[in-house]
């Protein structure tokens, strides 16, 4: 009963983030099934189903840390932008450009929380700021050729 | 009792946000009063500290259950931050891990009732993100002095985008403590006032108050999920932009 009024409450948020968590978990649980044992891999299917459907604990931790991950999102994209405006009112302020530095770094805010958001989920890293894929030692090198 | 529940008390579902005043306390004109946030925070430090220094007091070779959680804790800081830093930064990992028990007691502590969440309050959160955000800045200039600059020239871009793309940068770069601050304390901000605002429906429905009731006891579970997470996140995200402050691209 518990657990029928709990689901029917986070129904809203949680649907999205189950739907993607699915999707990105298929290929993985079928990739190691072309097997010639059939046999052995419907047993399996069906007891990984059971396991999961019993197994609620799993279920709450990938709606938890999803939840987490769409607002940590979100976040990335807003501090920007606060930050940007942030400026542009004090380079007004200082300046005596009325609108025109909120206006520019308004846009120049939205692109660097849109850049924030590419970074979080193209896997460099956990937050803003540049990271290169992980090759410390050519990094150097291949940083030095376009100057 | 659902008449009285608007105005004052306890029954606000934003009342256990109040800052009370313990011991008063002005100087120059300025409030630092001992309040409740700072009582939680002392709370939160000697409980940490006891957890670790009375687990690790035998320091026996087959651990105990206490010397066993102590030890797990740390071994779960030492992996992440060996993962994501790596030996060189090796002297801050001391920071690192008692910011995460900071905030780790300090979420914990506040999901218990009556208690208070000093996490839950930008001002705090914010505190702990430019401390982080001053540290690894100074960091950065102490390892790579003006080199340090190069961090906001994408590498491969030609100098003709460089007016667009550092401004971007830059701004990118000074998110970090507001993004960093607001995760935390939004999380938990929403987190206790939902619990509060279904709380409230229990008393008021009556016998049907067993279902806001069974609500409450999921997202209490929800919130020591979250109460983990988000002291997880604010050290994971400390490493990474440390990391980066050590090895410029």
């Amino acid at each position: 009963m518990v657990r029928a009024i709990f689901g029917s409450a986070t129904v809203g948020p949680g649907v999205e983030i189950e739907g993607g968590a699915a999707t990105a978990k298929a290929p993985m649980s079928d990739e190691p099934d072309p097997s010639p044992q059939d046999d052995f891999d419907a047993r399996l299917q069906a007891a990984q189903a059971k396991r999961s459907k019993r197994n609620r604990k799993s279920d709450w931790y990938t709606r938890g840390s999803g939840l987490a991950l769409a607002f940590r999102i979100g976040v990335e994209l807003v501090a920007a932008l606060i930050v940007g405006v942030g400026i542009g009112v004090l380079l007004d302020r200082w300046l005596g450009t009325a609108p025109w530095m909120l206006l520019l770094f308004f846009v120049l805010g939205g692109a660097a929380g849109i850049l924030n958001v590419y970074r979080a989920m193209a896997g460099y890293g956990y937050g803003a700021g540049y990271r290169e894929p992980k090759h410390q030692g050519d990094r150097t090198d291949r940083d030095r050729r376009p100057d | 009792m659902a008449e009285t529940a608007g105005h004052g008390g306890g029954h606000s579902p934003l009342a256990q946000f109040e800052i009370h005043h313990i011991v008063p306390i002005k100087i120059g004109g300025y409030d630092v009063s001992f309040t409740n946030s700072s009582l939680m925070m002392v709370i939160a430090v000697a409980l940490a500290t006891a957890f670790l220094l009375l687990g690790m007091r035998r320091g026996a070779l087959v651990p105990g259950r206490w010397q066993s959680a102590a030890e797990v804790t740390y071994e779960f800081v030492a992996d992440l931050f060996r993962e994501t830093v790596g030996q060189e930064g090796r002297r801050f990992f001391p920071f690192v891990f008692t910011l995460f028990l900071f905030i780790l007691f300090g979420n914990m502590l506040g999901l218990l009732p009556y208690s208070f969440t000093f996490t839950s309050h930008i001002i705090v959160t914010f505190a702990l993100a430019a401390v982080v955000f001053v540290g690894v800045t100074i960091v950065g200039f102490a390892k790579h002095g003006l080199h340090f600059f190069s961090f906001f020239v994408p590498p491969g871009a030609p100098i003709l985008m460089w007016p667009l793309l550092i401004p971007i940068e830059v701004i990118s770069y000074l998110s970090r403590p507001i993004s960093l601050s607001v995760r935390l304390f939004a999380n938990l901000l929403a987190g206790h006032t939902l619990l509060k605002v279904i709380a409230g429906f229990v008393a008021v429905l009556g016998v049907a108050g067993v279902l806001p009731l069974a609500v409450v006891i999921a997202l209490t579970g929800l919130e020591m999920l979250i109460a983990f997470l988000q002291a997880y996140v604010f050290a994971i995200l400390t490493c990474l932009y440390l990391n980066d402050a050590l090895h410029l691209h």
